[in-house]
């Protein structure tokens, strides 16, 4: 009889051995796929089970926060502020997944971080999650003037410190309110979804960081740093004579001054007139292609920005003007090109340059902080429960396009702009303001441009507190007042806020 | 000798108490992150039943194997935490029940002082299994519960009398097969070159088969009528030796199952969920689905005992609970489940092997086979390794029924390996003395 017990035993262990082999399969080899399937719920089941962090603005407004409910999910997540930080913060849906802050600081929120889940060990018996709070370097007071002095205007308003990269306001309209995409009935959610979807002014699209615009004159900045950082411009020279338009070789287009007007001068009064002619001219006769081309590539062109927030888009410059057709016929200018033409256009922010909104507040803030490009970031600390700092956001430079010497000059030239220049309108008395404006063309039948302006504020003999970017999409007529009539009070407004200090941040309710 | 058996067991039985107490603690934090309210009261009424199956043990039968009690004390607690996790009104019935389990195995231990006492009552034990078998079948006593008539109500009672039958016909078979062995393992019948035994001796065979086939029928009983087969056909082969009747039971278990393949369209169903459960994913397919998902969302090390997401598998406290113990143990605790599974397997097969007498033998291997091939049944059911068959997992499912009639098959194996233990202590003070009387007799010449 012991043989077959023997035999037995062997039967049994076999099967035991077949079972532990299944479980491998199941809990490790397999899991990961498993756990992906389009059916199980598990990973939305834990995160929407359990409390988030908070997601606080620089000045202690609470922009999300996990509520407790009654339904078949414990948690649901609400937007105190409806619409005001929706691109920046994203919604957090159970249908949708999600986006902005909520999606990039997702692993901090839900406490998925080593830092978080350490802290669960060491103090078990404490039932508060621990979750990360995300502090924004978002400022609720400049996003409110953002919006306010925008109003139901389609535009993107960006605003920046160039010391140290924060964002102070990342506004764009149309947009949405989070909370009804965010929220737990997947009907309702789905239904609101999909009207925002169908939509045909995308107010799902974040236009300040997701979308590209023409840069139209606010791109003459980079033309001249290019100029100068290539030696080929002066303070002094090159004097243009004044000219009611410029024809690029291997053309028959002139490209011509705003409303039939004459203007020429040297690099400053090219800027204050936003003259078309003369930075046509510098950009593709006296710079050329291979310089335009790197600097533009410099300031951040053909690069995503490192915006912690999902989805960033490169600004576009042109990387090919084609091949060299003849040599210059003026010694110390550029080579003619097959593409000198497009190289005309875009050197006044035309033809084949597009931005975003952000990357032109970046541009703008590199003249007002010594040339220096810092990456842009949304989040400034983590927090864990007890209000200590677990992360802080380092910063770093991530462009040095110009010297100090060039950016010196420009930074002069801007304030020129504003106080006798086309960005007038956003003077502000006691401070040091530099602007450049621009309205780029749309080329519709009925004139219409994208006012834009570009600057940076700042105590005098300091670098600039803090630098914007404004655009208003598709404004009626093309002159080169409209940039600085229709875009300039906003950027004034948002900077006149910036520039107080920010408001003592109330603490943070729990 | 006996002393340091026992030492060993308390032990291992405080090593037990130790970690079914810390999970305890643990899945409370895990859950609430405070500690059981009831904890002082939990860890007393442990240590009391702890004591007392020591006790038992140490009194009645003080030479069995000292790794039995406390594997399945591990088990029982451990199913416990799950349950008090999942369910805390069913978690004081199981309390309840467990205590009843321990009571029923000293009760067992005290009754059953020798084997052979049961085994000359076989034809009653055979009766009272068939009987307890059949009752749920019974008009105005049975219950329909969930399309399985498996349940009884007598008074305020309800239990599975299944559960008891399957102990009541281990007994009978290894009892009446003691009996017949001679007689079935003779190979006196040609079929072509093959020996095999007189076709007549195969009628115990078919009754089984047949019986196996009824409770499947009318009971709707997968999981039990698959037990029962296994536990005749082992325990035959056991007596026998000959490989020919398993090559008949597998015969007639192909046809079995072909039949109820044709026949129920529940078995059709199971064996459709096995194979591809998202086929219907929210509905047949979705218990084995979401057992499926707890096993990976546990991955190697769990997400911790009360961490898991629970309430999502039905029927998660008594047959698909090895599944919680995957989400929240992980790899690590299943296989920690495998291993005390495999342990007490190997601690019967030790006591079969000890064992001189035949029926002692055929009862402890048919005892095991119940325990251990049940507990692989469900096993490999969550894991979808095979078919689902509902059963209980041993010790660690929610089930009073279940829980009292295992800690009966645990007394009867604890009885055996007493038994095996002294017989082999007479047979080698047997050959001291013989030895002693030879030296003496040198001496002498």
């Amino acid at each position: 009889m012991n043989t077959q017990l023997k035999k037995l035993a062997i039967a049994l262990m076999v099967c035991y051995l077949a079972l532990f082999v299944r479980l491998n399969v199941l809990q490790v080899v397999d899991a990961k796929e498993i756990n992906a399937k389009p059916g199980n719920s598990r990973k939305i089941e834990r995160d929407f089970n359990r409390p988030r962090g908070d997601i606080v603005t620089a000045d202690g407004v609470l922009v999300a926060h996990s509520e407790s409910t009654k339904n078949r999910f414990r948690y649901q997540r609400v937007y105190p502020t409806d619409d005001l930080f929706a691109h920046v913060v994203g919604a957090y849906s159970l249908m949708f997944g999600s986006d902005g802050v909520e999606r990039q600081y997702n692993d901090e929120l839900s406490g998925n971080t080593p830092e978080f889940k350490l802290q669960g060990f060491i103090n078990p018996f404490v039932d508060e999650p621990n979750v990360g709070t995300v502090g924004l370097t978002l400022r609720s007071d400049v996003q409110r003037a953002a919006k306010e002095a925008l109003g139901e205007r389609e535009g993107s308003v960006v605003a920046l410190d160039p010391r140290t990269g924060e964002i102070l306001a990342l506004w764009s309209f149309p947009t949405y309110n989070p909370n009804v995409i965010s929220i737990n009935d997947p009907n309702i959610a789905r239904g609101f979804k999909e009207s925002y979807n169908a939509d045909p002014e995308k107010p799902l699209l974040s236009r300040a960081f997701r979308d590209r615009f023409f840069p139209g004159s606010t791109f003459k900045v980079v033309t001249g740093a290019a100029g100068l950082e290539s030696g080929k411009v002066t303070e002094e020279s090159p004097n243009y004579p004044p000219a009611k338009g410029y024809k690029p070789p291997l053309t028959t287009k002139t490209i011509s001054n705003f409303g039939g007007s004459t203007c020429g001068g040297v690099l400053v009064e090219l800027l204050r007139v936003s003259c078309n002619s003369g930075f046509a001219q510098m950009g593709s006769a006296l710079i050329g292609p291979d310089p335009m081309i790197s600097q533009a590539t410099e300031f951040g062109f053909n690069d995503t920005p490192p915006l912690d927030l999902p989805g960033t888009v490169k600004s576009v410059f042109p990387t090919d003007f084609g091949a060299k057709v003849r040599p210059s016929e003026t010694p110390g200018d550029a080579d003619i090109y097959e593409n000198t033409p497009g190289l005309a256009q875009a050197s006044i922010g035309q033809g084949n340059v597009s931005a975003t909104p952000l990357e032109m507040a970046l541009v703008a803030g590199a003249f007002g902080n010594s040339g220096n490009i810092m990456s842009p970031h949304v989040m400034d600390t983590i927090r864990d429960r007890n209000g200590e700092t677990v992360t802080e956001f380092a910063a770093s430079v991530w462009k040095q396009p110009i010297s100090v010497a060039t950016a010196e000059v420009l930074r002069r030239a801007m304030i020129g702009v504003v106080a006798n220049g086309t960005a007038k309108s956003m003077a502000i008395s006691g401070y040091e303001v530099g602007g450049k404006t621009g309205t780029a063309q749309l080329g519709t039948a009925e004139p219409r441009s994208h006012a834009w302006v570009i600057g940076f504020a700042g105590p005098s003999g300091e670098a600039a507190h803090v630098a914007v970017a404004v655009i208003v999409e598709g404004q009626p007529g093309a002159s080169e007042q409209t940039g600085g009539a229709v875009a300039g009070p906003i950027a004034k407004r948002v900077m006149e806020v910036a520039l107080t200090s920010v408001p003592q941040p109330q603490p943070a309710g729990k | 000798m006996n002393r340091s058996i026992r030492a060993t067991e308390a032990g291992l039985l405080a090593l037990a108490g130790l970690v079914i107490g810390v999970a305890y603690v643990l899945v409370s934090l895990g859950r609430s992150s405070a500690l059981p309210a009831n904890l002082i009261g939990f860890l007393v009424a442990l240590f009391v039943m702890f004591v007392a199956a020591h006790i038992g043990v140490r009194k009645l039968a003080p030479l069995a194997d000292p790794l039995i009690v406390p594997i399945a004390v591990m088990l029982n607690g451990l199913g416990y935490v799950f349950i008090a996790r999942l369910n805390e009104q069913l978690a004081a019935q199981q309390a309840g029940w467990t205590a009843v389990g321990i009571v029923g195995f000293v009760v067992t231990l005290a009754v059953v002082r020798r084997v052979r006492s049961i085994e000359r009552i076989r034809y009653t034990v055979g009766l009272v299994g068939v009987l307890l078998l059949l009752m749920p079948l019974v008009p105005g006593v049975g219950r329909l519960v969930n399309g399985s008539r498996i349940w009884v109500r007598v008074g305020p009672i309800s239990f599975q009398p299944g559960e008891f039958a399957k102990i009541a016909l281990a007994i009978f078979f290894a009892a009446y097969l003691v009996e017949r062995r001679e007689l079935l393992g003779t190979a006196t019948f040609k079929v072509g070159p093959f020996l095999t035994p007189d076709p007549k001796h195969l009628a115990p065979v078919l009754i089984a088969w047949g019986f196996s086939l009824m409770v499947m029928m009318f009971q709707r009983d997968l999981g039990s009528a698959l037990l029962f087969f296994v536990l005749f056909m082992t325990v035959l082969w056991l007596a026998t030796g000959r490989a020919s009747y398993l090559v008949v039971g597998g015969g007639l278990f192909a046809a079995g199952a072909y039949l109820s393949w044709v026949m129920f369209t529940h078995v059709q169903s199971r064996v459709a969920m096995w194979l591809d459960p998202w086929q219907d994913a929210q509905g047949k397919g979705f218990q084995v689905i979401q057992a499926t998902y707890a096993f990976a969302w546990g991955g190697t090390a769990g997400t911790g005992l009360g961490l898991g997401i629970a309430n999502r598998i039905p029927y998660q406290e008594t047959d698909f609970i090895f599944a919680i113990v995957g989400e929240e143990l992980g790899l690590l605790g299943t296989t920690a489940v495998l291993v005390m599974f495999l342990l007490l397997i190997g601690c019967g097969f030790r006591i079969a092997v000890r064992s001189t007498d035949p029926f002692s033998k055929l009862l402890a291997g048919g005892l095991t086979t119940l325990i251990g091939f049940q507990s692989f049944m469900i096993m490999a059911g969550v894991t979808r390794l095979l078919p689902l068959t509902g059963v209980t997992l041993p010790f660690m499912s929610y089930g009073g029924s279940s829980l009292v009639s295992n800690w009966v098959l645990i007394a009867l194996l604890v009885r055996l390996s007493h038994e095996a233990a002294v017989s082999e202590a007479e047979a080698s003070s047997a050959a001291m003395s013989a030895a002693n009387m030879t030296t003496v007799l040198t001496v002498a010449r």
